[in-house]
């Protein structure tokens, strides 16, 4: 029987990736070596890089990046298996807590962060719980969990958003084992806590490490929130990069193409060394 | 974790979205009050204005994500069927380049398009903000329909072709029909992934393309909570929308399969 060649079906995805996206990666990195024809640079130059490298506050902004997404990565998926362990187990009203726990799935990021903003600010809904209670009399004696120097609401927006996501990929692994292995090993004298540490865990964490390294590089390379959330000093990555590719300076652009590369190079390699990790 | 603490964890992951509903319906809502003094629908008035912005967002935001999941449905198709339904040379690496775009920042890519995008006279455009989401919303189409081709069983298609179909006709007769929950499935998918843009749409669109994100934003970052409130029940709609239809198409084949 005659079949369409495979190539021809690959085509038309390929004839829109390719040159999109490979070509923003190698366009992108020639803006980072000054070369913008555009706009009448024609040359090529390190200075972007050099500048980029020996600013400390490129380094104080990689800082707070890998803050960011390691602290939403390790929250969610703590919570995230917590939450599924607990799903997984039958009990009234299971089903309407699960679509619960799945409505943040299809919240964009900037509106889970925008909630994150008018519940966590100072004069936010939670600090006016606080002074229902009587805890504080007044918007600055509420912690600042907004536009504070270590990024607590863009982490919190983050885990809002990437729990549901953890909690389901972990069902469904669960789903596809069964109880079964648990149960053998709780009649073979097995605890609790034992079946969780030597069978149910080691089930999950090929799930639980796709889970968190995707969680980390877009929590690492992701803009509206630390640019929402986050303080002006020291400022995310991503954020510094659009704040160099906005500046009056046309000498900034490429600068801040080479900080946008490297959150690239970061994200990527990191999914690809986790991986390369489970192979 | 016991039926109580997860129904305390869904709690909480809801609780970011509550405040939204008596800003978008305050009057003034000033600390230390639980609930406005004032009820209006003044925030309403403002954003559906012209100084507000918010139908024409609404109409740009929901053509672009429409044009990006029907486009990518379209270029993805023959793709899924190659990496569902064959083995061929080359495909982890094909596996790779679909993926890549999901896990690379779309700041980087859309900053990385910029001189491009310019030489094409594509910036600032409705065109070049649809051709920017294809990045991410591509993938996702690809790798769902693939799941689903995978799924599918090829010898009913070779059946009608033995019975004397055309290749035309044994796609379109016999498995267009056992995807099509799987298509729509992956049109609201790309949809929602459209929809939730912000930096790709930041960049491509250079304050010409005003998107709802966008939009929200600024009301945010201008202090109008009461605006941004608004904005944000209506950006929430379309997700709660596909949940909605996704939970009753599940909760139905659940109850034929039992």
């Amino acid at each position: 029987m005659r079949r369409a060649p495979t190539l021809l079906l690959l085509a038309p995805v390929l004839l829109v990736l390719v040159p999109l996206f490979g070509g923003a990666l190698l366009f992108g990195a020639a803006r980072s070596l000054g070369h913008m024809p555009e706009i009448g640079m024609d040359g090529w130059s390190l200075a972007p890089w050099r500048e980029v490298l020996t600013d400390p506050q490129t380094w104080r902004a990689l800082a707070l990046s890998l803050w960011i997404a390691a602290a939403a990565t390790a929250l969610s998926l703590v919570a995230g298996t917590a939450l599924a362990l607990g799903l997984a187990r039958p009990f009234r009203g299971a089903g309407l807590a699960r679509l619960l726990v799945q409505v943040n799935l299809t919240v964009p990021h900037l509106l889970a962060g925008a909630g994150v903003l008018l519940l966590l600010s100072q004069s936010g809904l939670a600090a006016r719980g606080a002074a229902a209670f009587g805890w504080i009399d007044a918007p600055a004696e509420f912690p600042a969990l907004v536009w504070d120097r270590a990024a607590a609401g863009t982490i919190a927006a983050y885990v809002v958003k990437e729990v549901p996501f953890v909690t389901l990929l972990a069902l469904s692994t669960l789903a596809s084992l069964g109880p079964g292995p648990v149960e053998a090993a709780r009649t073979t004298g097995a605890s609790r806590w034992q079946a969780l540490r030597f069978v149910t865990l080691p089930a999950l964490a090929p799930t639980l490490s796709a889970a968190g390294a995707i969680t980390f590089a877009f929590a690492f390379g992701a803009y509206e929130l630390p640019a929402l959330l986050g303080a002006s000093h020291p400022l995310a990555l991503p954020v510094l990069a659009w704040q160099k590719e906005t500046a009056t300076s046309l000498t900034e652009r490429p600068e801040a193409m080479a900080l946008a590369l490297m959150t690239a190079a970061v994200a990527a390699g990191l999914v690809g060394l986790v991986a390369r990790a489970r192979r | 974790m016991r039926p109580a603490l997860v129904w305390l964890a869904a709690a909480l992951l809801l609780l970011p979205l509550l405040p939204l509903i008596p800003w978008a319906f305050a009057r003034g809502w000033f600390f230390p009050d639980l609930l406005p003094s004032r009820w209006s629908l003044a925030a309403w008035d403002y954003a559906l204005s012209p100084a507000g912005g918010l139908l024409p967002a609404l109409g740009v935001t929901t053509l672009i994500a429409a044009l990006a999941a029907t486009v990518s449905l379209a270029l993805a198709l023959p793709a899924a069927r190659a990496l569902g339904q064959r083995s061929f040379p080359g495909k982890g690496a094909m596996m790779l380049l679909v993926l890549a775009p999901v896990l690379v920042p779309g700041l980087a890519v859309t900053m990385g398009l910029q001189g491009l995008m310019t030489r094409a006279e594509l910036t600032g455009t409705l065109a070049g903000v649809t051709l920017v989401h294809l990045i991410p919303v591509l993938p996702y189409a690809t790798l769902l329909l693939a799941a689903l081709f995978s799924g599918l069983d090829p010898d009913e298609e070779a059946q009608a072709r033995s019975l004397g179909a055309s290749p035309a006709a044994a796609f379109a007769r016999v498995t267009l029909p056992a995807l099509s929950p799987g298509l729509a499935a992956a049109w609201a998918l790309g949809f929602l992934v459209s929809w939730s843009q912000y930096a790709p749409t930041l960049v491509a669109g250079a304050g010409q393309v005003q998107t709802l994100p966008l939009l929200l934003f600024a009301f945010l970052s201008s202090g109008r909570h009461d605006i941004a409130g608004a904005i944000g029940l209506v950006y929430l709609v379309p997700g709660l929308l596909v949940l909605a239809l996704a939970s009753r198409t599940l909760g139905r084949g659940l109850g034929a399969s039992r």
